[in-house]
């Protein structure tokens, strides 16, 4: 394993502070379940750790007129026990739920999640679907960027030297409007995601789409949302026909790779289909929500 | 004895004597251990997986302050390429030093090639960045395929196959060439109206044991060397040390810790030669672990194998001949187990004509190890999935087809022996009226059921039972405990004195305390160590008859033994054994039994499984709806662990067919080491696993135990491969039958 | 440089020395003592080397043993009362839940968790809720009956 530095700061400005002086490369720790893997890879350099869990806000949700504000910390155990952000979000926390096993799921947060960036990642397709905003601060002040431009690469984030993720905003969903999250993996739990779908619907009373946002997990370098998914479930209710245009849509905005976990005929497969079954389950609790 | 009877502690659910320290977490497995003094040792391996080393330096390492001491395949003296020409080396321990510390090449990724030990295991690791390799990168062989091929690159420039008709000339990747007959398939294919042939593959699988090798040794110029290990053979590890290290058997003292699982891939050495070199040379106590990623890389997995079956049947469903061509990959080293998945693969069938052919490959894989019922799988997979589809063909029930062709008492074996009583046909028929067969398939879900077999073997098991004076004792044996054996010991001994099972504590000793046994493994231990444990319990039955002779002034043909009691046959006097115990000073001294056999007339164990699958046709995803496994015990000492042991085959049968598989790069690294994308079944992942003991005992064992632990592995594969083919109208031939190719084969059909 | 921690271990006040870098689980083995929580990969993927963590389950490979400072970890050697094993215990060993035993730690702890989070779940409950604990002796179905019965158990109060 690495060497390692490790502070635990009380507020945000003191681990800004440790982040902007830091001597070697420094990493914000969460949950850890990412970072202490990489930490023991043959050659990993020395790190300089700021474990932010002891920061008040970092591990808590709160509503407000807006919408949540979550703190990036907050362990996937218990964001998935809210049921009060499950009956708006279920897709996002079906997808903070499906991250690792019972006891990664103890540790584990959505802002790890969201920063360590991997292409299959299962919180970003559903936090981009539900237009996430990430809250940054740093030794500049504070900005806001929305999740699908924080990753910007493989494993990489729009974070600089300094910064650090304080908080993500979920704006509060108009009526009518609910979430689904699919992954599809092998066994029944712990595998990394081969595909992943989330889709943030918005029926009126009719059953009739009035908005939509799609996107797609573990088929490129990054989530990426489907861009033709609002002109195809835009003005229409949700028919066979319909998910077959967006699952054939959602294929079609894939570039999988093939790895050890699939082929690319696989990825861009399945995805499709992920797609039009997450439609339908969002659908069906929009239906609900209106 | 083995007439059904009434037993007073076997066939009981007893609570096994190890249990209460295994969930307490106390009991103490292989990297459990550590001593004072103790420094840690860490392993180079190799980064290419086909090379010549044309110079290893560790000049720099041994200089290092923190560095206690280096090790190197030089510190193998007996048994290099001079000891091996000079006949003072067998060839299989000059292949596993070789594998242990490579020697001139390094055969695969991961191959280790020298040691450092050093004060912290943070130093260890540090320092190994210190030895100097330089290497002459060779293409890696990595399928059977590329390794057969004219010109493709040699692993071993002395290897000849043997067994070929006329002898080979020049050096392959062929290690060896078997073939085994019976009858004319010839005459047999003539004779058929139906002909099945079909080729198959399955892949590298690991015995995915949750406990990774380790070790802590401690060398003593002055008395035995100590080494600790979870190993399934504790005199198997002495025995290769010594020789690899030109020691005495009486030099090396084996502990066998608790192990973490086994399943056949602990019944070889890896770090233990080497953690005593280090401790020799150091002069500390070393302890050495393996990460769970080197289990993968550097220990030796099941061999993957490619197989063609051809069956030929008359339309009624006699099965006239059966024919098979099998390949296996024996990893770097040869020995795969081509031999046994030759031996077994048709014998579930009493078949007059019958022809199979086998071939021991190596490549730049780790070297292969057992795993469970090595070799039958791969075989029987190939074979069972052909007798479905023959039975599909036919239009025959595949029990009915099994049934009309099963082998039994007086089969002739292609391997040679004829069956004794067996218990295939009680298998099938249990199969056929159990509530899973009887049950309505869902839609979307296939079906499969398929046979199995395994020999057992018997072999050397010594056991000591001492008595204390009151009545309670120690049953000393040999074998190492994988599965809860040590519960069973202490029923057969309890039975036959007529005690209660808590008052006898079963000890798995070391190889100082107890003389040789053979390893844990050929589903051995409850049969042969069982029976030692009762001719032990036989002895003290003599010895408490005559010391009670002596207490009465009668002989001992006057005195009988039932129950515990001891009886007066010429008055109404009895003693308990603990009262014969009380009196053991007066009447000569304290009473042990002792029992050194050399086990024969092991039982074979059939098994037939059957299994339920739905198939998703949109993303190729299984889901395993219901599992029932059936399989003759002879006599279950313990129904419980019998259980466990037809359950634990099935659910590694079954990631074997479904989801496991090593996954290699072109450069030859396994990309997939780890217990993320290595993929073994999850709890969620199976429904509950039904179990129907069958008992037809085997006459040659007092109580009438089979060996169970290993037939259970060999029909899952079949199983599932035939309710995946099933579900998805479409013959799978290869696995594991991951989502991705069941999808391709489900589009490409349209 | 090695850190100081203090920590509530098991009910008990215990301090340790550490370098960061070094995990949770490598602490209780080889600084603490306790090894009957058990390394199965290092990466957790197997679960055994599950503990409770300030009441979460977590694996304890996955975890920094500087982060032990002012928490309160609960590991196998913890749940039995002296010589009482604890309902869990007692039904695994009848139920015959364990073979060669090395997930055992983990599971005992894991199922606690469950049936302190859940006391009555479904078989498919209980099925997910300890996917993150491999075991390859058993194939899981005497651990599942194990655990049913012992939530029958517990939620009479025994």
């Amino acid at each position: 394993m690495a060497a390692l530095t490790y502070h635990a700061p009380d507020s945000i400005d003191a681990a800004i502070a440790l982040l902007a002086d830091a001597s070697s490369p420094p990493k914000v720790m969460s949950g850890g379940t990412d970072l202490i893997i990489q930490m023991q890879r043959p050659k990993a350099p020395d790190t300089f750790v700021v474990d932010v869990k002891k920061i008040p806000g970092m591990r808590e949700a709160e509503w407000s007129d807006d919408g949540l504000t979550l703190g990036p910390a907050m362990s996937c155990s218990e964001f998935t026990k809210r049921g009060d952000i499950k009956s708006v979000f279920p897709g996002l926390v079906e997808a903070a739920y499906l991250i690792g096993s019972t006891q990664v799921q103890g540790r584990a947060s959505l802002g790890g999640n969201l920063c360590n960036a991997s292409p299959a990642a299962d919180t970003i397709p559903a936090l981009m679907a539900n237009h996430a905003i990430c809250v940054i601060q740093g030794p500049g002040g504070t900005r806001h960027v929305p999740v699908e431009a924080f990753v910007t690469g493989v494993g990489k984030n729009c974070l600089e030297k300094g910064e650090l993720l304080a908080a993500l905003i979920l704006p509060k969903p108009t009526p009518g409007t609910s979430d689904a999250y699919l992954r599809f993996i092998p066994r029944t739990e712990m595998d990394i995601a081969v595909a992943g779908a989330a889709v943030s619907l918005t029926l009126d009373h009719k059953g009739v789409c009035q908005r939509a946002r799609v996107a797609i997990g573990a088929v490129a370098p990054t989530a990426i949302l489907v861009p033709e998914a609002e002109e195809i479930l835009v003005g229409q209710p949700i028919s066979d026909d319909v998910l077959e245009r967006l699952a054939k849509a959602a294929s079609d905005a894939a570039s999988p790779i093939t790895d050890r976990r699939g082929t690319v005929e696989f990825r861009r497969q399945v995805v499709g289909v992920l797609t039009k079954r997450a439609a339908l389950i969002a659908a069906e609790r929009a239906g609900d929500q209106s | 004895m083995s007439e059904a009877r009434e037993y007073q502690h076997i066939g009981q659910r007893t609570i096994r004597p190890d249990g209460f320290d295994k969930v307490t977490g106390k009991a103490n497995y292989g990297a459990d251990l550590s001593l004072p003094g103790m420094i840690w040792g860490a392993i180079l391996r190799s980064p290419h997986a086909h090379a010549k080393i044309t110079a290893l330096d560790v000049s720099q390492a041994e200089a290092h302050p923190d560095v206690f001491a280096v090790a190197t395949y030089q510190d193998f003296p007996s048994v290099n390429a001079e000891a091996l020409a000079a006949g003072t080396a067998r060839k299989d321990l000059v292949d596993t030093a070789a594998n242990v510390l490579a020697d001139t090449k390094v055969l695969y990724h991961g191959h280790a090639i020298a040691a450092v030990a050093a004060r912290t295991e943070a130093a260890a690791q540090a320092a190994l960045d210190l030895i100097t390799v330089a290497y002459d990168v060779m293409e890696p062989v990595l399928t059977i395929d590329a390794a057969i091929k004219d010109g493709a690159p040699v692993l071993h420039d002395d290897m000849m196959t043997q067994g070929l008709a006329e002898p080979a000339s020049v050096a392959s990747n062929i290690a060896a060439r078997m073939e085994l007959k019976k009858g004319d398939v010839a005459v047999g294919f003539a004779d058929a109206d139906v002909i099945v042939e079909r080729a198959y593959e399955t892949p590298t699988v690991h015995q995915g044991y949750i406990e990774p090798h380790a070790t802590t040794v401690r060398f003593d110029d002055n008395g035995p060397s100590m080494i600790w290990c979870p190993t399934q053979g504790h005199f198997d590890v002495r025995a290769r040390v010594a020789q690899l290290l030109n020691m005495e058997l009486g030099q090396i003292k084996v502990v066998a810790s608790e192990i973490g699982g086994g399943f056949g891939g602990k019944t070889t050495v890896y770090l233990e030669p080497v953690a005593l070199i280090l401790s020799k040379k150091s002069g500390r106590p070393v302890k050495m672990t393996m990460s769970r990623e080197d289990v993968f890389r550097a220990s030796g997995p099941a061999s993957a194998s490619q197989s063609t079956v051809k069956i030929g049947a008359k339309s009624d469903g006699t099965i006239t001949a059966m024919q098979a061509s099998l390949h296996y990959e024996a990893g770097a080293f040869k020995g795969s187990p081509m031999g046994p998945g030759c031996m077994t693969i048709f014998t579930p069938y009493d078949v007059e004509n019958m022809y199979v052919e086998g071939f021991d490959v190596v490549v730049n894989k780790p070297k292969a190890a057992a795993y469970r019922a090595p070799g039958a799988p791969q075989a029987e997979f190939a074979a069972e999935m052909a007798v479905n589809e023959l039975a599909s063909k036919l239009g025959m029930d595949p029990i009915d087809l099994r049934l009309k062709n099963a082998a039994k008492e007086g089969t002739q074996t292609i391997y040679g022996p004829k069956l004794k009583t067996v218990g295939l046909e009680a298998c099938l028929l249990a199969a056929q009226s159990s509530p899973h067969y009887q049950s309505a398939l869902k839609d979307n879900a296939g079906r499969g059921l398929a046979a199995g077999f395994w020999f057992n073997i018997g072999g050397q098991s010594s056991v000591m039972i001492h008595l204390n004076p009151d009545g309670t004792g120690s049953i000393i044996e040999g074998s190492p405990d994988i599965g809860g054996s040590r519960a069973s010991m202490q029923m057969m001994a309890a039975e036959v004195l007529g005690v209660a099972p808590a008052t006898l504590n079963p000890i798995v000793a070391d190889t100082e305390h107890v003389a040789y046994n053979q390893t844990t493994g050929g589903s051995r231990t409850t049969f042969a160590t069982g029976m030692a444990v009762i001719e032990a319990a036989e002895d003290i039955i003599e010895q408490l008859k005559a010391r009670a002779a002596e207490l009465w002034n009668v002989t001992p043909e006057q005195v009988d033994y039932q129950n515990g009691i001891a009886l007066n046959l010429s008055s109404d006097d009895h003693l308990s054994l603990a009262e014969i115990c009380a009196k053991a000073e007066k009447t000569g001294g304290q009473i042990t039994g002792r029992a050194n056999i050399n086990a024969r007339g092991a039982g074979p164990s059939f098994a037939v499984h059957l299994c339920d699958i739905e198939v998703d046709p949109e993303t190729g995803k299984t889901d395993v709806l219901r599992y029932t496994a059936i399989q003759d015990a002879g006599k279950a000492i313990h129904p419980s662990y019998v259980e466990g042991q037809f359950q634990g085959g099935a659910v590694q049968g079954i990631g074997w067919a479904l989801n496991e598989e090593y996954v290699y790069s072109a450069d030859g690294v396994m990309e997939n080491a780890g217990f993320l994308d290595y993929r073994i079944p999850l709890a969620s992942d199976l429904p509950e696993i039904e179990t129907i003991i069958v008992e037809v005992p085997n006459s040659f064992h007092p109580f009438g135990v089979r060996g169970v632990g290993e037939t259970g592995i060999v029909p899952p594969l079949a199983a599932v491969g035939t309710a995946v083919s099933e579900a998805i109208g479409l013959p799978v031939t290869s696995l594991p039958c991951s989502p991705p190719k069941l999808l391709k084969m489900i589009m490409e059909q349209g | 440089m090695k850190t100081h921690v203090s920590t509530t271990l098991n009910g008990d006040a215990v301090e340790f020395l550490c370098t960061p870098s070094e995990t949770l689980l490598h602490v209780l083995r080889n600084e603490i003592g306790l090894t009957g929580t058990k390394e199965g990969c290092g990466s957790g993927d197997c679960g055994a080397c599950s503990v409770m963590l300030d009441g979460a389950l977590v694996c304890s490979c996955l975890v920094l043993g500087v982060e032990a400072e002012g928490s309160q970890i609960e590991t196998v050697e913890g749940i039995a009362h002296q010589d009482k094993l604890h309902v869990i215990q007692e039904k695994f060993l009848e139920h015959a839940a364990l073979q060669c035993g090395i997930c055992t730690p983990g599971l005992i702890v894991s199922t606690k968790a469950l049936l302190e989070e859940n006391p009555q779940p479904t078989e498919e409950e209980a099925r997910y809720y300890l996917a993150g604990n491999l075991c390859r002796c058993t194939g899981y179905d005497k651990i599942i009956k194990a655990v049913m019965d012992a939530a029958d158990v517990m939620r009479q109060g025994a």
